[in-house]
């Protein structure tokens, strides 16, 4: 058996439950760029104001929520100004939601592409997660802005050293809506109908998480279960870095480090199974 | 010493038949409730009856700067192998070795952005087919100039005309530096020159730059000129490995124990006027013939049966005539010559079609029938109809015949 002549690759039937090949993914990182690129370059070209599409919709946005869940609603926001209570988690939430619809979606989106040409898959999934990034960014910088303008104002800036979990928050939040985009995009190629249940589920978290009160006004008996959600403790956390308001716990942040690290395995592992034959099944 | 390419060992593909799920949760949990109270349905989905074979066993090797055609008919399972080459899919069964990176084209323009400008896609096109972006920006000159689109290399592609879309993409997939190339039925597309350049571009690669090439097309000719192997495939078989020539010629005896035109059931069209059967009729005798030569009077007897048919504009009846090699030679259509036919709307009907002095050279030849009315098709039924013109009496008897090699049909001159 020695004798015989070593190959470069094999295809075989067998389907390891979980087989990221990361050289291989790596020998395709220019694709993974273009990606970005095109993804980006794709938005703002089929727009009329482009870019500026970035700022409107957290704007318009925060000025509902401080008129619905603020003057109407009576909802407290840990007396701080209603813009800057609610743009944090306008921001995170629509990194976050963006990431699993768009990830949940990605099967569909490229049938086409999947049926006819092999790259590493696992490099679109992640390309949306990064060229939403971008949107991520600009936006933050909106808030910074409107930070800084608040503060000339007269508004005390409560900077604490868990600014400097911002990026880490981010690549939780990445790595979470990455997971549970790919879980539902894993099962709705087998089931149409979980999909017409993401856009509305999702819109539905979002009240579970704080983006529209702050934890402190969640009635007692429900607190737990808002707090299961790692996405009310990645929000909390980063209200804290800008606001000084808002509740920060290093277990929290352990919890909701661990529950991302299982669903986003557990996504990528649905992911790489589903992926193999999914050509076959559609 | 030549190195394997690649090597392909019992590669078998299955399929479930039926759908696999019946695509929603709910219906699924229904059919696994049913199932639990009657065992004999679950039993029956788990029985092999279920599993389709679209590929079995198949075993070959290709050295390093080998061609190879794949050929067999709609259904042999050519794009299922392709698929499993091109790694878009699995195996069921077996492994595929090789050595080298492979570039797979089943397509042309795969992945292309609409939005993107002509040299944006480029390079997000060539990423895709596994270039790496140096190698993009290496051969980005050659790739613009062998698609001859360079004014408009900074337009949208949605804006190209369909030509120069094609003329890019395949440009860029022609540049690949690849060490195995795939290439399904891509050069369908195109002009007839840009063809001939496609053509040109793949007997390069595989000759000139000693890269190995597996090849899929209908079009004999192409494989004969292309490719120094063939793999002939038959309902998922392999049927034989081996010379381009004795492929071929096994491929075209198949086709001629084809089922009769009433049975096909790869046909296209609502129905409503079917083509039943075709007979030749020589017009000298009168009387059904297989014996055909070049020269006679033929008549082309075809039997049609009408179902509901309205006459609301001219119905169409076209024979596309090609050669061996799957060429279109010519096509007899009642839309050319601008006559009217006078179908029945119910019941079976001919439609005779005459020809006074047929001028195909000697060899074999295929009909493929095609009957529409307004934009509508009632039946298309491709290579409906092998036939071959076996001898050749064009000038009269005892003249000398077309050389073969010199073309397949004559025409009616005379030496002044």
């Amino acid at each position: 058996m020695k004798e015989q002549p070593k190959y470069d690759w094999t295809i075989k039937s067998e389907n390891p439950w979980f087989k990221l090949d990361l050289v291989n993914t790596w020998e395709y990182k220019d694709l993974f760029f273009l990606l970005i690129k095109r993804d980006f370059i794709a938005f703002y070209k089929q727009t009329i104001l482009g870019p500026l599409w970035f700022f409107i919709q957290p704007i318009l946005t925060m000025i509902v929520f401080s008129f619905v869940f603020g003057k109407i609603g009576n909802i407290s926001t840990n007396n701080l100004p209603k813009p800057l209570f609610y743009l944090p988690g306008i921001i995170c939430w629509n990194y976050f939601a963006e990431c699993i619809l768009k990830n949940s979606t990605v099967f569909r989106d490229n049938a086409n592409l999947f049926s006819k040409v092999y790259f590493p898959r696992i490099i679109l999934p992640m390309s949306i997660v990064f060229s939403s990034m971008v949107r991520f960014f600009i936006q933050l910088f909106l808030f910074i802005v409107i930070l800084v303008i608040y503060s000339f104002k007269g508004f005390q800036i409560h900077l604490s050293f868990a600014v400097l979990l911002i990026p880490y928050l981010l690549i939780l939040m990445a790595a979470l809506g990455q997971g549970l985009g790919l879980i539902i995009s894993s099962l709705t190629t087998k089931y149409r109908d979980l999909a017409l249940l993401v856009n509305f589920g999702v819109q539905l978290l979002m009240f579970s998480t704080t983006v529209t009160y702050p934890l402190s006004a969640a009635p007692n008996n429900f607190k737990f279960l808002i707090e299961l959600n790692p996405m009310t403790i990645i929000l909390e956390t980063f209200r804290y870095a800008f606001l000084g308001q808002g509740t920060f716990s290093i277990t929290a942040i352990l919890y909701t480090t661990i529950t991302t690290i299982i669903i986003f395995l557990l996504g990528i592992i649905l992911f790489n199974k589903v992926e193999k034959n999914f050509i076959d099944t559609i | 010493m030549t190195n394997t390419a690649i090597k392909v060992e019992n590669v078998s593909k299955s399929y479930i038949k039926g759908a696999i799920s019946t695509g929603t949760l709910s219906r699924d949990i229904e059919q696994k409730i049913i199932s639990i109270f009657s065992p004999k349905k679950q039993l029956a989905l788990n029985q092999d009856a279920n599993l389709v074979w679209s590929l079995k066993d198949i075993n070959f090797e290709l050295k390093q700067g080998e061609a190879l055609g794949i050929i067999g008919k709609n259904g042999a399972g050519k794009s299922t192998l392709l698929k499993i080459l091109s790694r878009v899919t699995t195996p069921t069964k077996g492994a595929i070795k090789g050595n080298g990176r492979i570039a797979s084209l089943l397509e042309v323009g795969t992945g292309f952005h609409p939005e993107l400008s002509g040299r944006e896609n480029i390079y997000l096109n060539g990423a895709i087919l596994g270039m790496k972006r140096h190698e993009i920006k290496k051969n980005f000159d050659e790739i613009v100039d062998f698609s001859g689109v360079e004014s408009y290399l900074d337009t949208p592609v949605k804006r190209y005309s369909s030509g120069m879309y094609v003329r890019l993409a395949f440009a860029v997939a022609a540049h690949l530096e690849s060490e195995i190339l795939i290439v399904d039925e891509v050069l369908a597309v195109g002009d007839a020159d840009f063809q001939k350049k496609c053509l040109g571009k793949m007997g390069s690669i595989s000759k000139g730059q000693g890269r190995t090439v597996l090849f899929v097309s209908h079009n004999m000719q192409s494989i004969q000129s292309l490719c120094s192997k063939a793999l002939l495939l038959n309902k998922g078989t392999m049927h034989g490995f081996g010379n381009v020539q004795e492929m071929i010629n096994n491929y075209m005896q198949n086709q001629e124990n084809n089922i009769s035109l009433i049975d096909r059931t790869d046909r296209k069209g609502d129905g409503k006027v079917k083509v039943i059967n075709i007979h030749f009729i020589d017009k000298k005798t009168e009387k059904i013939t297989n014996n055909l030569y070049a020269g006679m009077g033929l008549v082309f007897d075809i039997e049609l049966a009408s179902n509901q048919f309205k006459i609301s504009s001219n119905l169409e009846i076209s024979l596309g005539i090609s050669d061996q090699y799957g060429n279109r030679i010519t096509l007899i259509s009642n839309k050319v010559s601008g006559q009217t036919l006078h179908p029945l709307t119910n019941g079976n009907w001919s439609q005779k079609i005459m020809i006074n002095h047929l001028p195909l050279a000697m060899g074999k030849y295929t009909i493929t029938v095609f009957v529409a009315s307004g934009g509508q098709i009632h039946d298309w039924v491709i290579d409906a109809l092998p036939f071959s013109i076996e001898s050749d009496s064009y000038f009269g008897e005892l003249v000398h015949t077309l050389p073969t090699g010199q073309g397949s049909f004559y025409l009616d001159f005379t030496y002044l």
